[in-house]
């Protein structure tokens, strides 16, 4: 683990990525102790105000402090996008699992009622739940859950199909192991660091996702400071007052770049090829 | 009239360590054949890719010089190195199967090959073509350039590369293991070809092979390599019959020979990684005639009679053969372990709208196998040798025919027999690379099994587990390695263990040795007549070479187009061959060339399906 981690940090996009992600990090776990305003009090005298010493990234419609702001305003999503993440890898990774050692009919049955699911807009299945369940993390985290963990079955299906037919596992069949002990113990150990690396990517999906539905109104509820709704908030203004969106646009991307970034070099680290999704390469 | 001429040439890793090729020094004059020999590691392959300024990425030659008909390879530019290969020296790579392109048609690729170096007129390209299919003796040679690599077999596509090395007509040809991985009949049938055309073209070559049989059949020269270095260099005959170099000799000594009964000694310990420092001779420590000198790195002196030698102790006695080994007890009468009767095997589906059903892979097989018993299964590819093995294991449904243990009927599907049934049936795979999980350490493979059969605790399975590592002779260390730190033969031992782990009443070894090196190879074949005979555990043994099976088994059974053709005691199948297609076997595996036809495929078949060939010819013990 450690050598893994000193040969991510020895790429330059690995430590910028690391320390990205580290620096988000931080600032999300810190930002109700340290934020220099209150993020929700509103002032009519300093509404659009341009960045000043006071209030270094300036003010919104409302007249709240945008530094404030943009340091919470990733917290509701990060969280989120941490379960949802957590139960995708989850589901994905055991079904994805489970066909590929089975294979035959039931791999050709799920995988095409897989692809069937695939092919909905992942927004419109998104827009169906909000409805029924009502906006916030309870409805979030399953559905996010749900359609991001579709394509988490593909990535652990292929990892997996490397493995099947070696004949490790099928030492461990003729054995008389049972499936859940081939899977956990004979396939898992291989396709871990593929999940892994997998995983951080689906956490920037899904909370680039959240940003999105956020930004439409389904996502996080106001008054919750929230980079998508600030960003929806401001969009009206911003040929006046710019900074009012960019700021949240450069706390999103910079997670992201940041995310994707560490991904990668992790990916090197751990001899994974990432555009396959399987070891190797 | 020298045509090669290398001179301490020394090839070492970019990132810094000691040379994984050292100071090779040698010369080849115009129509000579030389051999390069030794065990994986040993730089041979390194060398040979040397010949042509190439090496593999992250390694550089760092010394030394090759003068390929007066021109300098290391110091030429690429553009003159590239007007060199295929004209003046040509490679036919390790493996036709993969270095041919799956997509494209096998003429297209050859006429590519030429088309490269304007040496021919287009025109005259798909005349030349034909020209070199006939000339590697592939059959239609003006249809066959037609077909795709999956449409030839392993035999055929090797003929291809070879080809396709003579495209521009090179005068020098280099062969990396070119009957690797074919069958012995196949491989009589490369050697021959490429004998014809050494005559006929009175090209050079040099070939690389960890089979010293193969070099002496070959060669006019032979050099063996260890640890980077050529140890010896002697001409061919002078070589397999009186080595001179300790290693030679041991190396020569590891091969099973089917006139020398039992299972041959082999060569203690392991050699050095590729790269490691060197300090003095590098076979000192596995050498029984090491003395004091040894520690002082010795020089390449040239030998009395011809040849040279790296070596403090050169021999000079011939090689005799080690005493024979004291012959198995025989085994218990009773009734069998295994029975095996009407066995017949069918790939693919019966379908319900062909009449067909698909062809029968293995049909109406039948043998027992006592208590204790070791029972060679022994056949080409396609025999149908693996596919009974994975019958018997319950890994490949039966079509027909029964199979019990002990008396019960044995489920054809492995899940569907209960999990003692399985305990008593354990399966060794071919590679161990493949049947050993990469994650797992060597600890937690061999308590698998324990935990499975026995419930084993932590502390029983640390002490099984140690038992069993010295039973295959591993260090206790071993415990803790995970298979990549291991070498072949230390990996097919940890597998052994695992299945004797199981405490079983019979194990299929489906090919065990095939995938490790001969001075390896003796090594397990004892390790499993020790294991099975301490234990009384019989044996299923399935391999392709029929001194392996010879030297191990004490009956065989010889499979043709997956039939029995013979059975009986191994020495007597082996000494007085009953059918045809045995002694075809035994012939090819003793270095003959092949008899008329060469190739597998031009075996006649049995005139009449019923007769000869379907009746098993039963040699008497």
């Amino acid at each position: 683990m450690r050598a893994t981690l000193r040969a991510v940090l020895a790429q330059p996009s690995g430590a910028i990525g690391v320390t990205l992600v580290a620096a988000h990090v931080l600032v999300a776990l810190l930002s109700p102790v340290i934020v220099p305003h209150d993020p929700r009090l509103q002032s009519a005298e300093l509404i659009l105000a341009p960045p000043s010493w006071t209030h270094p990234f300036g003010t919104d419609r409302l007249g709240r402090d945008l530094l404030s702001r943009s340091m919470l305003g990733g917290r509701a999503a990060m969280l989120i996008a941490t379960l949802a993440t957590l139960a995708a890898m989850i589901w994905g990774t055991a079904l994805g699992l489970f066909v590929a050692l089975r294979g035959g009919r039931t791999d050709a049955y799920v995988m095409r009622i897989v692809d069937a699911l695939m092919s909905i807009p992942w927004v419109l299945t998104v827009m169906i739940f909000v409805a029924a369940l009502g906006v916030g993390a309870t409805a979030l985290i399953p559905v996010l859950a749900f359609t991001y963990g579709l394509s988490v079955i593909y990535i652990a299906r292929a990892a997996a199909l490397d493995f099947v037919a070696r004949d490790f596992v099928l030492a461990a069949q003729v054995r008389g192991e049972r499936s859940g002990t081939i899977l956990r113990r004979e396939i898992l150990p291989n396709v871990r660091d593929t999940l892994a690396v997998q995983g951080a990517m689906q956490w920037s999906w899904i909370l680039l996702g959240i940003a999105s539905l956020s930004f439409l109104g389904l996502g996080v509820a106001p008054p919750t400071p929230d980079w998508g709704l600030m960003i929806a908030d401001s969009r009206g203004v911003m040929q006046t007052a710019p900074w009012a969106v960019l700021w949240p646009m450069v706390m999103l991307s910079s997670l992201i770049v940041g995310v994707n970034l560490a991904a990668d070099a992790f990916a090197k680290a751990l001899g994974v090829d990432r555009a396959l999704g399987v070891p190797g390469a | 009239m020298t045509l090669l001429d290398v001179e301490t040439l020394t090839v070492t890793r970019a990132d810094g360590g000691a040379p994984i090729l050292r100071d090779a020094t040698f010369s080849i004059t115009r129509g000579e054949v030389m051999g390069l020999a030794g065990e994986s590691g040993c730089g041979k392959s390194t060398l040979l890719l040397a010949l042509m300024a190439i090496v593999k990425p992250g390694l550089e030659i760092t010394s030394g010089r090759v003068r390929l008909e007066g021109t300098e390879l290391t110091a030429a530019s690429p553009e003159a190195l590239r007007r060199l290969r295929g004209p003046v020296v040509a490679m036919v790579p390790q493996s036709a199967t993969l270095a041919l392109t799956p997509t494209m048609r096998i003429g297209a690729q050859l006429a590519e090959a030429m088309a490269v170096h304007d040496a021919i007129a287009p025109a005259a390209i798909p005349a030349r073509v034909t020209e070199l299919f006939a000339r590697v003796r592939l059959p239609d040679p003006d249809l066959i350039g037609r077909r795709y690599p999956h449409e030839l077999s392993g035999g055929q596509m090797q003929r291809v590369a070879i080809a396709m090395a003579l495209a521009c007509r090179p005068r020098l040809l280099l062969l990396d293991e070119p009957t690797t991985g074919l069958d012995v009949t196949t491989q009589a049938g490369i050697l021959d070809l490429l004998d014809e055309l050494r005559q006929d073209t009175g090209m050079a070559m040099v070939c690389v092979s960890h089979d010293l049989g193969v070099l002496a059949r070959l060669s006019d020269r032979i050099c063996v390599m260890y640890a980077g270095r050529i140890v010896e260099e002697r001409p061919a005959a002078a070589l397999v019959s009186r080595p001179a170099h300790p290693y030679t000799r041991a190396l020569l000594a590891s091969v099973p020979r089917l006139d020398a009964p039992g299972i041959p000694p082999a060569i203690p310990g392991r050699p050095p990684t590729p790269g490691s420092a060197d300090v003095g001779c590098a076979f000192a420590p596995r050498c029984t005639l090491a003395h004091a000198a040894c520690s002082t790195l010795p020089a390449l002196a040239p030998l009395a009679g011809g040849g040279r030698i790296a070596c403090h102790a050169p021999q000079t006695a011939p090689l005799t053969s080690a005493a024979p080994a004291p012959p198995r007890p025989p085994t218990a009468a009773g009734p069998p372990l295994v029975a095996v009767s009407g066995l017949a095997v069918r790939y693919g589906r019966v379908r319900f709208y062909s009449r067909k059903p698909p062809p029968a892979v293995v049909s109406d097989v039948s043998f027992d196998l006592a208590r204790g018993e070791i029972l060679g299964l022994v056949g080409e590819s396609g025999s149908g040798k693996s596919t009974i093995l994975r019958a018997v294991a319950g890994l490949w449904p039966r079509s027909a025919g029964s199979i019990t243990l002990d008396g019960e009927p044995l489920a054809s599907d492995a899940t569907a027999r209960p999990r003692d049934v399985l305990r008593r049936v354990q399966v060794v795979f071919q590679n161990p690379d493949a049947s050993l999980n990469p994650r797992h350490s060597v600890r937690e493979i061999l308590a698998q099994p324990l935990r499975l059969y026995f419930d084993a605790d932590a502390a029983t399975v640390e002490a099984r587990a140690r038992a069993l590592l010295d039973d295959v002779r591993l260090d206790p260390v071993y415990l803790d390695r995970r298979p990549a730190q291991l070498s072949g033969g230390e990996r097919q031992r940890v597998a052994l263990a695992r299945a004797f782990a199981a405490a079983p009443e019979v194990i299929l070894c489906d090919e065990v040795t095939s995938a490790l090196d001969v001075s390896v190879q003796a090594n397990v074949l004892g390790l499993i007549r020790d294991l099975c005979g301490a234990r009384g555990t019989a044996c299923l043994f399935v391999a392709h070479d029929i001194a392996v099976v010879a030297a191990l088994c004490d009956r065989v059974a010889v499979l043709h187009k997956g039939r029995i053709v013979e059975t009986g005691a191994a020495r007597a199948v082996c000494g007085e061959p009953r059918n045809a297609y045995t002694r075809t076997l035994i012939a090819a595996a003793a270095g003959h060339a092949a008899p008329a036809g060469g190739a597998p495929d031009t075996i006649p078949p049995p005139a009449r399906p019923g007769l000869s060939a379907t009746r098993p010819v039963t040699t008497p013990d």
